[in-house]
């Protein structure tokens, strides 16, 4: 049984995300894991202002198949994207179809001047020409397992792995 | 016991046509109105078009008139995406004879994927959504008096928006009752949202007494009707109904069931006013009050956009 330790990949995310930004950087977590994880970056990096939240719900190419998944969440990006360095945050890299969607989403609100990635855990299993500029861990799961990260109601994170 | 299953649901109970309010449970519409919400920020971004319909295409079928529901429906459809093809059938091929589910099996040839159908007689989408290849989907925009579920949507839509909450609500719904598929989905959709208290107010012609036995509370009396109620859902007084002898003129009914600011003070003061559109101005609303800080009027047109969009996005996704 695969034992991820949430909180310490939390801390190398942390530094990881660190020499990513740039004075004027943003950060954008993405709905849901992403989102949790870019509101403690924000507070532990000291950044000013609020945290962007994006979804992917309206870009998922799997649309046809499993419709519009309920309470996937709403992009909330309070501040010009337009010439902007934003920093993605995610929970999980995985097929990359996410990331292929949430970067449609970003460009309906204007065209930033760069987007990097940065992951607490690449997973393998790409199936789009997408890569994490950091990643806290890097491991190989079989396909059909699930992984996603939880947060307690201590604010503390947790991994939980699902067969599928 | 065999129950027949509501012919809007798949078998995971999941929407697939929006035929009638009548019947769906409240997790779907509040999914539907959580869905409009997502779509209405759509509006504040620089591209307000998302790609969940592209490549699909939408016919709007509207064998009965009625430009706002169609561009509505249209506006929605061309933000998800969707190619619109807008059929002004009540001048081509049913003049001509054709029937309806002729005209149906002639445009699903050309490929669509979704009806938009307003009809005169009840049950038309019905007959659509029996008919159709399990890949297409239908929306019902009005048939005849029986049920107009995205108005019904759009009123849920406002309410929750200015009142947050169904379940401590007073709602009287004002004016010709008994002809209005508006009010019929509006009383099925605040059922089943909680509401504990529905009136229908307007004179015994138009608000007979057995409405009853819809579960809501029957008022003749304006004053009795609109007293301390939250919301106040006045309905368009149909100009053919003054002919028919059920009214005795546009006049007399201002005079009893007009919405001055007079009448409005009965009501809580934050009580809002809505009105499915086009108004009559000083037939049912007097134009102060049309105008005025209560009316959330323009707003319901704007939730109205959103809310099919969330309509027509979500049965598109779900599988007969």
């Amino acid at each position: 049984m695969l034992q991820l330790d949430a909180e310490s990949l939390y801390a190398e995310l942390l530094a990881g995300v660190r020499p990513l930004l740039k004075p004027e950087s943003r950060l954008v977590g993405i709905w849901r894991g992403g989102a949790w994880l870019a509101e403690r970056l924000q507070r532990d990096l000291g950044l000013p202002g609020p945290v962007g939240i994006i979804s992917s719900t309206l870009h998922r190419d799997d649309f046809a198949e499993r419709g519009l998944a309920s309470g996937a969440g709403r992009t909330t990006l309070p501040f010009e994207i337009d010439a902007a360095h934003l920093v993605l945050v995610d929970d999980v890299l995985f097929t990359g179809r996410t990331i292929r969607a949430v970067i449609n989403e970003l460009y309906d609100f204007g065209r930033p001047a760069s987007v990097q990635l940065a992951v607490l855990v690449d997973r393998g299993g790409r199936e789009l020409p997408i890569a994490a500029a950091y990643a806290a861990a890097r491991l190989v799961l079989p396909a059909e397992q699930k992984l996603a990260l939880a947060q307690q109601d201590d604010g503390r994170f947790s991994f939980s792995v699902e067969p599928a | 016991m065999l129950m027949k299953r509501n012919p809007q649901l798949n078998k995971h109970g999941e929407l697939i046509h929006l035929l009638s309010i009548e019947g769906l449970p409240r997790a779907v519409l509040t999914q539907i109105l959580d869905t409009a919400g997502t779509f209405l920020s759509v509006n504040d971004r620089e591209v307000k078009k998302v790609p969940l319909l592209r490549g699909k295409s939408v016919f709007n079928l509207f064998f009965e008139n009625s430009t706002r529901t169609r561009t509505t429906f249209e506006i929605a459809a061309k933000r998800l995406s969707a190619d619109v093809i807008n059929l002004d059938i009540a001048r081509s091929s049913t003049a001509k004879g054709e029937s309806l589910l002729d005209t149906i099996a002639n445009l699903s040839a050309m490929h669509a994927d979704m009806f938009v159908v307003r009809h005169a007689e009840s049950g038309a989408p019905y007959l659509i959504a029996q008919h159709v290849a399990p890949h297409v989907h239908v929306v019902n925009a009005g048939d005849g008096r029986h049920a107009h579920p995205t108005q019904g949507l759009l009123d849920m839509y406002t309410i929750r928006h200015f009142k947050k909450d169904f379940t401590q609500l007073t709602v009287a719904i004002v004016g010709d009752i008994v002809h209005s598929r508006v009010a019929r989905s509006d009383i099925h959709a605040l059922t089943t949202l909680g509401v504990p208290e529905i009136r229908a107010v307007g004179p015994k012609t138009l608000v007979p007494g057995d409405l009853a036995g819809m579960g809501v509370r029957v008022c003749h009396d304006m004053a009795e009707g609109i007293r301390d109620a939250d919301v106040i859902i006045m309905l368009r007084l149909q100009n053919e109904r003054m002919s028919g002898a059920m009214l005795p003129s546009a006049g007399e009914f201002f005079k009893h069931y007009g919405l001055t600011p007079e009448k409005l003070a009965l009501a809580k003061p934050d009580c809002i006013v809505m009105h499915p559109g086009p108004i009559n101005r000083g037939v049912e609303i007097d134009s102060s009050v049309a105008d005025g800080s209560h009316s959330v009027i323009l707003p319901q047109v704007t939730f109205g956009i959103a809310v099919r969009m969330a309509v027509m996005s979500t049965i598109a996704g779900n599988q007969a």
